[in-house]
């Protein structure tokens, strides 16, 4: 067995903070190492928690966390934040509302910044997950922003996603209704005190009942919690609720094995071929020049940007 | 990493060079305050981080600065920077650096200069 994926397997610390790294920056030789660590994956429970920024979801994570420590489960955290667009650089605070845990051999927290448009987000993201699965966490908890269509892709891994609001986001919810709400598994209304919590209780249990298809069949339902986060209330109930659904896919998917499930699997090789494609074919495009030709023929008048496209798929294809 | 170690409360200057080295391109991991050189050393070796900048106002800088470094070496991690800034009087500066810390800002570095001071030291870690 290769070095590195022995290591992991035996919970070292550095080797897997390594491999995350050497994933995130699509070094091809961590192919090697996934393909070894695969048959040990599948055991970990993935619960994935979104919402927009400032709901409170690094301060709830950091309550689960503690929540699942003591009921004795090892827990890996996997914090996305935004990159910048203008720099690329990015500042990753989730873990100023975890580092209680970093003493905690338990508790592996990695964060991860999103990295620009085809970074492969999904594809670092799924792999630190096999990684910390591998590594032998009981638990995963992937963190993400959850505005736009790439955290809706995240919480794909994810068996369980819980969706986080606040009180007197209707506006919000309102435009979060055709992405986001439809991945949620559970919904909890985080800063419960605030004013107006009941009525985004009342707004998104209509939104559900609307929702007919998929509860009639005797699908899952999500439950809507109340909590506060930062007083550890509702944090407990959340976690029964996730436990609920995680019986109810064993009971509807026979199991909760990620690599066993067809819609699953389909999915995510589709996104893995999607992000290589992309990869493969902009890097040789800007290495034998052609992408810069292209760019100066439009720039001279020379060409439109549509059949320069075409013409820089079309020479790729035929080779 | 940016990083807070001991008691000092003021976090003011710590931000304002992570959002320097955010605006320089680079991912920074920013700990909070109030950590001890255990917690910061087992961070940043979760996070693989290249460098450590440690930020102290308080006074502590000669104990915490250089158990940091210490920690380090115990874990075979030493191939991680680490610098440090903040209120640090210039006679502690040579200890600082004998001790392992590979610089020192003092008040009134330039943003630019830090940032400059890193892209030529601070290289990404080999294994």
């Amino acid at each position: 067995m290769n070095t590195v994926a022995k290591k992991v397997m035996d919970g070292d610390v550095r080797a897997v903070a390594r491999l995350i790294r050497d994933i995130d920056d699509g070094i091809p030789e961590v192919r090697e190492v996934l393909r070894e660590l695969y048959p040990h994956t599948g055991k970990a429970y993935v619960i994935g928690i979104t919402g927009a920024p400032g709901v409170g979801k690094s301060t709830l994570v950091d309550q689960m966390v503690n929540h699942l420590r003591k009921r004795n489960k090892t827990v890996g955290v996997l914090a996305v934040d935004p990159t910048s667009p203008f720099s690329g650089g990015a500042i990753l605070g989730d873990r100023v509302r975890m580092q209680r845990h970093s003493m905690d051999d338990g508790v592996f927290i990695r964060s991860l910044a999103t990295r620009g448009h085809f970074g492969g987000l999904t594809q670092s993201t799924r792999g630190a997950i096999d990684v910390l699965d591998a590594m032998g966490k009981d638990y995963i908890i992937v963190e993400t922003v959850g505005v736009g269509q790439d955290e809706v892709d995240v919480v794909k891994s994810a068996h369980t996603t819980v969706i986080v609001v606040i009180p007197g986001m209707g506006d919000d919810i309102q435009a979060i209704k055709a992405g986001i709400f439809e991945v949620g598994d559970v919904f909890l209304i985080n800063k419960a005190d605030r004013e107006g919590s009941d009525k985004t209780v009342s707004d998104l249990r209509l939104m559900m009942d609307m929702d007919h298809k998929k509860h009639d069949e005797g699908g899952w339902r999500p439950p809507i919690l109340k909590a506060q986060a930062v007083f550890d209330e509702g944090v407990k109930e959340l976690l029964e609720e996730i436990d609920n659904h995680g019986k109810y896919l064993v009971e509807t998917c026979g199991g909760l094995n990620f690599w066993k499930r067809r819609d699953k699997v389909r999915e995510e090789l589709t996104e893995m071929v999607k992000v290589r494609l992309v990869e493969d074919v902009l890097n040789m495009l800007m290495e034998s020049g052609e992408l810069d030709r292209a760019v100066e023929f439009v720039i001279e008048g020379k060409l439109d940007p549509y059949t320069a496209c075409d013409n820089l798929l079309f020479s790729r294809r035929g080779r | 990493m940016v990083a807070k170690p001991g008691l000092d409360g003021h976090d003011r200057g710590a931000r304002i060079i992570a959002r320097a080295y955010r605006d320089a391109g680079f991912e920074v991991v920013y700990t909070g305050l109030h950590q001890t050189p255990e917690e910061i050393v087992e961070a940043a070796i979760q996070e693989d981080v290249d460098m450590i900048g440690l930020s102290s106002l308080a006074g502590a800088h000669n104990y915490l600065f250089t158990r940091t470094v210490e920690l380090l070496r115990e874990k075979g991690a030493d191939d991680i920077v680490v610098c440090g800034g903040g209120i640090i009087p210039d006679e502690d500066i040579p200890a600082l650096k004998e001790a392992g810390v590979k610089e020192i800002f003092t008040p009134g570095s330039a943003l630019e200069e830090i940032v400059k001071w890193v892209k030529q030291n601070v290289r990404p870690r080999k294994d």
